[in-house]
Formats: structure tokens, C-alpha cells, sequence
């Protein structure tokens, strides 16, 4: 076991990065995901890696491609608008069956937004950004140490499934310092990449990686065989985190920073006397909706927490069915909810039970 | 009895789906020929675009990217920082070069990036039917300029060999014409040379291909020819604008 570091959540991504085994980076500058960018600028050249500023986030995310098509794990990271500019090539990534993980450290939005932390990206990650039928799969870590291990699983599930993962931070868990231990990395058994374009060498017939097919029946086919492998991916690898669920009235639900603000209105919350509850998808997508009905059995109302105009609200009423009433509590443009505007939201849902 | 025409081993043995007269077909002949001479088929990656030549991938037998419209060097990019040692290539029009592809060209160029560039340019769009292109020229009638392309309101068509031959990572660019025996023979000469300089680690090379649309120019093949003879090559006059030659 290696010793406990205390380290930028920015840069905590970048060494897990390394651990497990990406030496392709593909960067552009932007707040507040700088320092994941200069993190693998410093690194990668000492580890015999390559990273490599790129012109601009469409150039990044398709370097990403090209790398990920030779077989290798690269990874590309960006804040808000500029994964804006990456949904092409994060489409055609999906399209073309290709592992690759891309990082989203949000901002405020829309257009150049601001600054500040924000989790209003939400529908641009779980459903869609780009064009056309496809899913990526979303982490959402609350701490330093989460994006440790989640970056970990990223790269790994990336290359299972042949399909991008974005790992979804905030300015918030980006920019914060927290001690954390970077584990061994074990990586699952993962089938071989015998579909890579690393060149022939003469000993196999050509590979093609491509997301056309012109004829509308084929491509239905080839849709449908992903959404196969999508399914299996909503069986199996759905993650969350319940905290004081098994007899609570309020579930409230948040992800990444916001969770951790709201388990500690939960705890004020349960020293008044309100049985409240905290659900946190770990998985955006696939989105954990089994636990959200399991919660339903005790919860009279749940309460979604966001760092938005309320997204996630909608995943929640769905996996729900719209059985219990789902209440919104959020900031915007940056803006942190505090545990106290949490619990005022809170308690005045309570007194209607 | 001894053979002495035959397809290249380094194009498959598919039909192509290029209209009659297009030039596109020569131009694979070329590529193919020179990775069979190099020897180099089965160590070489190559991106299609997105436009006429986005089936390429099914015309080489050498492994085969299809990547988004413009993207093919940054795409090639990913590839060669993986695999250093393979000969990577792009196959890349007019309109996803030099317009949505610009950035990507000009970086992949100014980093010297180690792969080489076929651009063919028929100053068209020809797979969405004959639109203007960066490189359609003054009074040119297409289906987005019908009345002709109007340097006053949409600029002038762009030299890309004379543009990127401005960029110290550009190792070599030649401009060739698929017009005639003799300039089809130094269009070849120029791309060997071109995936000769990527085999010796120069940096970057391009070889732009002044190539005939009959189809969407609305001409026979051979009107076409003379169209080009007539019209592109005194805009984009032929020879060589970058060479940093052998000692790099």
C-alpha cells in the first residue's frame, strides 16, 4: 500500500491516468482543467508517454481517436465548452466502437458561462452531446480519492465494453486538495484488442475502424448490437452509494460535489428529527434506477440536489415512474448550494408528510 | 509469359464506386503502388476523409481509419504517436482539407507531424453533388456559387502547397496533375518520395493532386482533362514548394 499524498483533484486524475496505463494524452487549455492538462505535460515525458497540446478540443478528442484505434489508452480532458466542441469526435469515438475516456471538469453554462463550479452538463453527458444513437458511460466521484479509483474503472470499462466513459467532475472537485492513497492497479481480465489498427504486420487481414454504413439496414444492425452491449452495461455495472436510506422519508439525491454538501444537511437533518436519506449515483449512466425504487418502498418525497436548473430531476422522476414527488433544490452559474438552503428545502417538504 | 500490368497488391480487389473519368481511381493506383515499392503495406495505417474518397478504407489493404470530415490529421496524429514506426497516411479532398479541415492540416504540418497528406484537389465538393469548394476558382459555377464563384463576395480560392510550404515542420510539398502519361508518372514519383521522407522521420509531407470531376463539372472525361490543363494549373502551377531535402 502506498503512502497517503495530498494532492489537487486535477492532478490526482492525471496520476491515476498514469497508473492505469494511459500514455497518450491529448490536450487544450481551459478553466478550470489546467492543471490536469500541465499535470500530464510534466509527467508523460518522464514516463516515457506522450502528451501533446493540441490546436484546439475537436483536434484533441480525434488524436484520442486515432490513438485509441492503434490499440492504446489515451484520454483527453476539457471543461464545458470545450467538450462542447469534442461531441463530434466523442460521436464518432462511440460510432466507431473505440475505448477512450474523456474528462469533463464543468463549469458554469451556457455559451462561455463562467468559471465556477457546476454540474449543468448533465444531459450533455447521459444523453448524448453529439449526434445520433449512442450512450457513454458517466462517473461522477465526490472526492479526490474517488477520482482516483473511478479513473481506474474508467479506463477498464472503456476497453470492456469498446465504448467511451466520461469521467464528470466539477471546478469544485477539481480544484480541492484531499490526501489520498493511489492504490496497485489490478486491471480486469480484458478481452484482447484484436480489432485495433496497429498495422497488419502481415499476419492478418486488414482492420477497418468506421462508423459509416450507408445502407440504413445495416446500420440499424450495428445500432442494435451496440444497444445489446448498452443493456449489459445498465445490467451490471450501475454504481451508487446509499447513505442512512433504510428508513428514510426524504431521499435526497445528489452526485459529485453537491453530494457531499447534502449528506451533511442529511446529518443536521436527522438531528431535527427528520428521517432524511442520501442516494448518490456513483454511475450518471448508466443511471442507478433499481436503487432509486428500492428507496421508493420508505421515501414519501425525494429531493434532487444539483449544481443546475435541475437535470438529474428528470432521471430520478423516471426511475421512479413518477411515484413519489420529486422536489428540486439548485444553484446555478457557479453558484454552491449550502447545507443550509438544503435543509430549509427539506424541511419544508417534511412538514407536508 | 511474364506479367507486366497487374493491380497492386496494396489495393483490394473490390469495385470502386468513383464516377467514369474521375481521376480518384489513379490516384489509389499511385499510393498503392508506391507502398507495394516500399514495401511498407503491411506496416502502414491510412485515414479516409469524409467526401468522395470516404470508401477508401475499402480500397487499401493496408489497415484503415474513417475519420470526421477534416479530422484525418489529427486522426493520423493519435495513430503515429502510438506507432512511431508505421507509415501513417491521410487521403483527403478539397473541401475537408482545406476548408473544415484547415486547422488540423496547418498544425499537423506546422508540428512536422511524421505522415503523409494526398490531397486531391478537383476544386469541388463532388460527393454532395458540385458545391464550392476553397479551392473552386474565380467565376467557377458550382451549385452553391450559380452564377460563379464571385472573389468579391466569397474570397479567393486557397493554395495550399504555397500555404503550407510556409511552415518549417512542412518537409516536403509537391503539386501534380493527373492530366497526362507523363505527369501521372511524377505524380507517383512525388508521392514515393513523399512516403520515403515519412520512412526517413523528415516530418511532414504533402502531395496535393490536381485531379478532373466530369461528373460535377458537367463534362466528358476528356473535356475535363482539358478543363484542367486550361484552368487549375495556371491558378495552381505544378512543381515542388517545400523540399527540405536530404539532410534532415
Amino acid at each position: 500500500m502506498a503512502d497517503k499524498v495530498l494532492v489537487k483533484g486535477n492532478e490526482a486524475l492525471g496520476e491515476a491516468a498514469i497508473a492505469a496505463g494511459c500514455r497518450f494524452f491529448f490536450g487544450y487549455p481551459i478553466t478550470p482543467q489546467t492543471e490536469l492538462s500541465e499535470y500530464m505535460a510534466k509527467r508523460m515525458p518522464k514516463i516515457g508517454g506522450t502528451f501533446l497540446q493540441a490546436e484546439s478540443e475537436i483536434a484533441a478528442i480525434n488524436m484520442v481517436l486515432g490513438a485509441a484505434s492503434a490499440g492504446a489508452r489515451a484520454m483527453t480532458s476539457s471543461s464545458s465548452p470545450g467538450i462542447s466542441l469534442k461531441g463530434e469526435g466523442i460521436s464518432y469515438i462511440a460510432g466507431s466502437d473505440l475505448p477512450a475516456v474523456i474528462v469533463n471538469i464543468q463549469r458554469g453554462g451556457p455559451g462561455l458561462g463562467g468559471i465556477q463550479p457546476s454540474q449543468s452538463d448533465y444531459f450533455q453527458a447521459t444523453k448524448g452531446g453529439g449526434h445520433g444513437d449512442y450512450h457513454l458511460i458517466v462517473l461522477a466521484p465526490n472526492s479526490v480519492q474517488e477520482i482516483v479509483s473511478l479513473t481506474f474503472d474508467a479506463f477498464d470499462l472503456a476497453d470492456l465494453y469498446r465504448m467511451p466513459v466520461m469521467i464528470l467532475g466539477d471546478g469544485m472537485l477539481g480544484q480541492m486538495m484531499e490526501p489520498v492513497v493511489f492504490p496497485e492497479h489490478s486491471e480486469r481480465v480484458l478481452p484482447e484488442k484484436t480489432w485495433a489498427t496497429n498495422t497488419t504486420k502481415g499476419l492478418r487481414k486488414k482492420n477497418i475502424i468506421n462508423s459509416l454504413y450507408i445502407k440504413p439496414d445495416v446500420l440499424e444492425k450495428i445500432n442494435f448490437e451496440r444497444y445489446a452491449r448498452y443493456a449489459e452495461v445498465e445490467k451490471k455495472e450501475a454504481r451508487f452509494e446509499g447513505y442512512l436510506l433504510e428508513d428514510a422519508e426524504l431521499v435526497i439525491t445528489a452526485y459529485g460535489a453537491t453530494s457531499r454538501i447534502s449528506r451533511n444537511a442529511v446529518n443536521a437533518l436527522r438531528e431535527k428529527g427528520i428521517k432524511a436519506g442520501l442516494l448518490r449515483p456513483i454511475t450518471l449512466w448508466p443511471f442507478p434506477k433499481e436503487a432509486y425504487q428500492a428507496a421508493a418502498k420508505t421515501a414519501k418525497a425525494f429531493l434532487t440536489v444539483e449544481m443546475s436548473m435541475g437535470q438529474m430531476i428528470e432521471d430520478v422522476r423516471l426511475a421512479i415512474d413518477c411515484a413519489r414527488p420529486v422536489h428540486f433544490c439548485g444553484r446555478t452559474g457557479g453558484m454552491i448550494p449550502t447545507p443550509g438552503e438544503i435543509e430549509a428545502k427539506a424541511e419544508e417538504i417534511a412538514r407536508a408528510f | 509469359m511474364s506479367i507486366v500490368f497487374e493491380r497492386p497488391k496494396a489495393l483490394s480487389d473490390v469495385l470502386m464506386h468513383y464516377c467514369p473519368g474521375c481521376t480518384h481511381g489513379i490516384a489509389h493506383r499511385l499510393v498503392a503502388e508506391v507502398l507495394d515499392e516500399l514495401g511498407v503495406c503491411d506496416n502502414t495505417v491510412g485515414v479516409a476523409p469524409v467526401g468522395c474518397a470516404v470508401f477508401a478504407y475499402n480500397y487499401f489493404e493496408c489497415d484503415m481509419i474513417e475519420a470526421a470530415h477534416g479530422r484525418a490529421p489529427a486522426v493520423a496524429t493519435g495513430v503515429k504517436r502510438v506507432l512511431p514506426n508505421a507509415v501513417v497516411f491521410t487521403y483527403q479532398g478539397d473541401g475537408d482539407l482545406a476548408a473544415i479541415g484547415t486547422a488540423e492540416t496547418v498544425h499537423a504540418a506546422t508540428r512536422g507531424e511524421n505522415i503523409t497528406v494526398i490531397f486531391i484537389n478537383n476544386t469541388n465538393y463532388g460527393m454532395t453533388g458540385g458545391q464550392m469548394a476553397p479551392t473552386t476558382l474565380p467565376g467557377q459555377v458550382t451549385t452553391t456559387t450559380p452564377y460563379g464563384r464571385d472573389p468579391k463576395l466569397i474570397g479567393y480560392p486557397i493554395r495550399v502547397c504555397e500555404l503550407l510550404s510556409t511552415l518549417t515542420g512542412t518537409a516536403y510539398a509537391e503539386r501534380v496533375a493527373l492530366n497526362n502519361v507523363k505527369n501521372v508518372r511524377n505524380a507517383k514519383k512525388a508521392i514515393k518520395k513523399a512516403f520515403e521522407y515519412q520512412l526517413a522521420g523528415k516530418g511532414f509531407s504533402i502531395v496535393e493532386i490536381l485531379s478532373t470531376c466530369p461528373t460535377n463539372w458537367g463534362m466528358s472525361p476528356v473535356e475535363a482533362t482539358k478543363w484542367l490543363e486550361e484552368n487549375m494549373i495556371p491558378y495552381y502551377p505544378l512543381g515542388v514548394y517545400k523540399d527540405i531535402g536530404g539532410d534532415k
